[in-house]
């Protein structure tokens, strides 16, 4: 059990910096997960925190004590690999075992700890077999086995379902999530999935282009992402973003066709902003108390999904694009045009830095 | 095949008996010729029925030796062949599967010097700079001697680019799983490395032990003692005798326990056998 | 490239030592002395040596024994490739026809590759030996005369067919591998087309096979020019009247029976850079294949 934490950390190959300095601390027993498109640092940043890659600047700390110079043996961490790296010639046991022989542990407590976990994850009948005579899932979960017999301080996860299929890896979700829960081991789980990213974090971290945009609880980013990066990344299907235009003094916003849309409560600090709109906040009624934004919607496609329907379509006037996600199933052809309500204390506003507006 | 055209059959069948044929036939030949007596060697032509001395000749050649090239028993003979063929074999795939772990798995200065250096001496047959190299082993005193027949071929850039391929073919996560479960490089080398690189070794080690125990010209030049002759060196060695009465049968039964091994080799082993030729030529 | 790598400082070097010290000791250090003798010029009575540049090659050329021996060269190496190739083919087109038995005829047709290339040519010695040959007793009742150790011509016959027995099933394996890999769909494609087994042959696994085919050409041509040694060694020893000395031998045999080791060195120094260029085109060759 350990906390670790990020000061700073960057990295660079040559003069090109890919991480531009990442500050995190993450606490006794949490879940932290690393989230962000293909690219963005993230795995680099899980690895520098294996030692699988040195450091550029900055400190890694492990239970409070700088790691830096460890080689990936002595920092007590196991890792869990995106294509599991079982060595294929040792048998399930061997597999799980290796890393205990190597710190000669003796015998028969590796016999226990490996039994333990062979049982916790369901794994006893397959200890004689090599990796290839397993499933997908099975090898999933020897990966997971030769972490957990080592008792470490810290488990790091690189993207450990993305090899499994669609059905498997929501299954093993679940599994992990009980599994940590139960151990209580401090962890980090990179992905670039934001449902695993939603349903698995304690904390989660969201990258982009090597820096951390946001940190913070997953119900803290969804509800109030930081950036509009975040806002796409995080949600399905993507925030719709509306630019518009603050009028002076009677802090009017208008659509790009002259439409007005609401009233900021304060001040804006600019005179173009950008209006978010997640899809499942868009209605057919304008349902509930206060008042809703009518946004005229001319249809060019609906998918229907069964438990919901998705209509992709523009704004009548502004020529938007934009995105609504209904309950339910509807029949709606292409080419109808219709009026959709939003309540505007669901608009997210940002700066045409990206960044989120204060107070709104 | 796509469509069934019963007169291709028979023409593919009677195209491969011809080859099966002419492949077999200079080796039946000689097989026949290592079962009769001297005597009827002597009368062309040469039978083409087996015949009654296949004892008499092989325990011969094998126990007692003949003629000028093989007075010793050539069970020694064939001995010192399979020590030659074995210590090549086991040399090239030894020095060479570390090379390639090195080449592949560190950075180091001068790392790509290493790498041409070796890939070098694919350019350099041994029949090519046959006298130079036959003046450095003479004067570094290996002539007769087994480190002479075997350490000056075990050399070899085919095997290591053969293991380099397979090593940069490996995960590198195998490493890095390998370095948190706290295996050093020689453990990671030992534990996981060699154990999955068995099929490289097997493919490899039929290639180099035919090479191996086919040489010809090395042993030819740096052997003057008998003791250390080879077998294959010794059946042209008496193939080409000047003077006297050309002992056939005892020849051709040199020359069947010549191909055995390497023979038998492939047949038993034939999957590493095509999967090694195809993999080295990469 | 690998990302995963280990740190170490000397290790890398120990694990790289053993095969450096070879190829050093036994491989750069003689080639370097060759090229060194092939401009020394060494008296008739050896001990003195003196320095004469390019003296060494120019008395090559101007030797006609020199030239000749690049005849026989090329002639036996397009002869070895082209009969070996054709042949394989041949084999192989015919064992991959999923016949009955296919699997016997490829255990009794790969063989051959194991057999050491002396002991192939004692083979075919004493095959065709005059005196007591099984073929020149029927060649004669035929009204040929054979007899490879006076004449030339039958000499040269004998090595190319002793060199392609020995390298046959080298070929045959590639080309079967090869035809194995070609898709089968892309065959049945072509039959639902119209195309009968020898269109089928020619417009689409002729091709298909080509790449294949141009590597084993150049490996045939490099195991023409110096594998070849063992057979004309135990055959015919470059007789007779030099008649199949390939440059190859004569390399050995100016070296160690001439006692000429300029000559030798700068035969072996030429000899080099045909491997050179030939080493290089397999390279070039290899690296689009590996695209491909």
């Amino acid at each position: 059990m350990a906390t670790l934490q990020l000061k700073d950390v960057r990295k660079s190959y040559g003069s090109l910096e890919v991480i531009h300095g990442v500050n995190l601390e993450i606490a006794d027993g949490e879940l932290v997960v690393l989230v962000g498109p293909s690219g963005c640092g993230k795995s680099t940043l899980l690895r520098m925190i294996a030692g699988l890659e040195r450091v550029s600047a900055g400190t890694v700390a492990i239970g409070g004590k700088v790691v830096n110079e460890r080689e990936p043996k002595d920092r007590d961490i196991a890792m869990v690999f995106q294509n599991y790296a079982l060595y294929p010639h040792m048998t399930v046991f061997d597999n799980m075992a290796y890393g205990l022989r190597n710190r000669r542990t003796p015998r028969e407590e590796i016999e226990v700890r490996v039994r333990d976990a062979a049982r916790i994850l369901e794994l006893d009948e397959y200890l004689e077999r090599t990796p290839r005579q397993l499933s997908g899932g099975q090898r999933q979960r020897v990966a997971m086995g030769r972490a957990i017999v080592r008792k470490p301080a810290v488990f790091l996860f690189d993207e450990p379902l993305s090899n499994l299929d669609a059905k498997l890896r929501v299954h093993m979700r679940v599994e992990i999530r009980r599994l940590q829960q139960a151990l209580r081991t401090t962890s980090v789980y990179v992905t670039h999935d934001q449902v695993e990213a939603m349903t698995l974090a304690d904390r989660l971290v969201v990258m982009n282009k090597g820096v951390a945009e946001q940190v913070g609880s997953p119900v803290e980013v969804y509800e109030r992402p930081a950036t509009t990066f975040v806002a796409s990344f995080i949600g399905s299907p993507a925030m719709n973003f509306l630019p518009v235009s603050v009028n002076g003094e009677s802090r009017t916003l208008t659509l790009r066709g002259g439409q007005p849309l609401t009233s900021l409560d304060s001040p804006s600090p600019a005179q173009d902003i950008i209006v978010g709109i997640r899809p499942e906040d868009i209605h057919l009624q304008p349902n509930g108390q206060g008042e809703a934004v009518r946004l005229v919607v001319g249809i060019d496609l609906v998918e229907v999904l069964g438990a919901d329907s998705v209509l992709h379509g523009r704004l009548v006037g502004s020529e938007d694009r934009i995105m609504a996600r209904l309950p339910g199933i509807h029949r709606i052809r292409a080419g109808e045009s219709l009026p959709l309500f939003v309540a505007p204390d669901r608009f997210h506003y940002f700066l045409q830095s990206g960044r989120r507006m204060a107070q709104q | 095949m796509v469509e069934n055209r019963p007169w291709l059959t028979v023409l593919s069948h009677l195209v491969l008996l011809a080859g099966c044929l002419v492949i077999v036939l200079p080796v039946w030949v000689a097989f026949v010729a290592s079962t009769h007596e001297a005597a009827t060697m002597l009368r062309p032509p040469a039978p083409m029925i087996p015949g009654t001395h296949l004892l008499d000749n092989y325990a011969t050649v094998l126990f007692e030796g003949f003629g000028q090239a093989s007075r010793v028993p050539q069970w020694l003979v064939l001995f010192n062949s399979l020590v030659m063929a074995l210590g090549i074999t086991i040399g090239k795939i030894a020095i060479s599967i570390t090379a390639a772990f090195a080449i592949v798995y560190f950075r180091f200065p001068l790392r790509m010097t290493c790498f041409w250096l070796i890939f070098v001496t694919l350019m350099l047959p041994v029949e090519v700079r046959i006298v130079p190299t036959f003046s450095v082993v003479a004067s570094l005193g290996m002539l007769d001697s087994y480190a002479g027949l075997i350490i000056p071929l075990i050399a070899s850039a085919t095997a290591t680019f053969l293991f380099r391929q397979f090593f940069l073919s490996v995960p590198d996560e195998m490493a890095e799983a390998a370095r948190v479960d706290g295996a050093g490089p020689l453990r990671f080398f030992r534990d996981i490395l060699l154990p999955m690189s068995r099929n490289s070794i097997a493919a490899l080690f039929v290639i180099q032990f035919i090479y191996g125990w086919n040489q010809h010209l090395w042993p030819l030049l740096i052997t003057t003692k008998e003791s250390f002759y080879t077998i294959v060196m010794t059946v042209s060695r008496q193939a080409n005798v000047q003077d006297g009465v050309v002992q056939w049968n005892l020849i051709m039964a040199l020359g069947i326990l010549a191909m055995l091994p390497p023979v038998l080799v492939i047949v038993f082993m034939q999957r590493q056998f095509v999967r090694g030729l195809t993999d080295t030529e990469k | 490239m690998k990302r995963a790598i280990f740190n170490d400082r000397l290790l890398p070097y120990l694990l790289l030592g053993p095969q450096l010290i070879v190829t050093l000791v036994f491989f750069i250090w003689p080639s370097g002395e060759a090229i060194w003798q092939s401009m020394l010029l060494e008296d008739a009575f050896g001990g003195s040596s003196r320095f004469v540049w390019f003296r060494n090659f120019e008395r090559l050329f101007d030797d006609e024994g020199y030239w000749a021996s690049f005849e026989t060269t090329a002639i036996f190496s397009i002869a070895v490739a082209t009969i070996g190739l054709a042949l394989a083919l041949l084999l192989a087109t015919t064992a991959d026809r999923s016949l009955r038995g296919a699997g016997a005829y490829r255990s009794l047709l790969i063989w051959p590759y194991a057999v050491a290339p002396a002991v192939a040519g004692v083979l075919w010695g004493f095959l065709f030996n005059p005196g007591a040959g099984l073929l020149p007793y029927y060649l004669n009742l035929m009204g040929v005369a054979w007899n490879h150790q006076i004449n030339g011509n039958q000499a040269l016959l004998l090595v190319i067919a002793a060199a392609c027995w020995n390298q046959v099933s080298y070929n045959f394996v590639f080309f079967l591998a090869g035809l194995q890999s070609i898709p089968r769909a892309l065959i049945e494609a072509a039959a639902i087309d119209g195309a009968g087994p020898g269109r089928r042959f020619w417009s689409i696994v002729f091709p298909l096979l080509a790449p294949t085919g141009f590597f084993l050409l150049v490996v045939n041509i490099i195991y023409a020019f110096f594998g070849t040694f063992g057979i004309i060694d135990a055959l015919t020893k470059g007789g007779p009247a030099r008649s199949t000395e390939i440059l190859v031998y004569k390399v050995y045999s100016d070296g160690f029976r001439g006692q000429d080791f300029g000559g030798s060195a700068a035969q072996s120094a030429i000899l080099m850079g045909i491997v050179v260029v030939l080493t290089v085109v397999q390279f070039r060759f290899i690296e689009r294949r590996i695209h491909y």
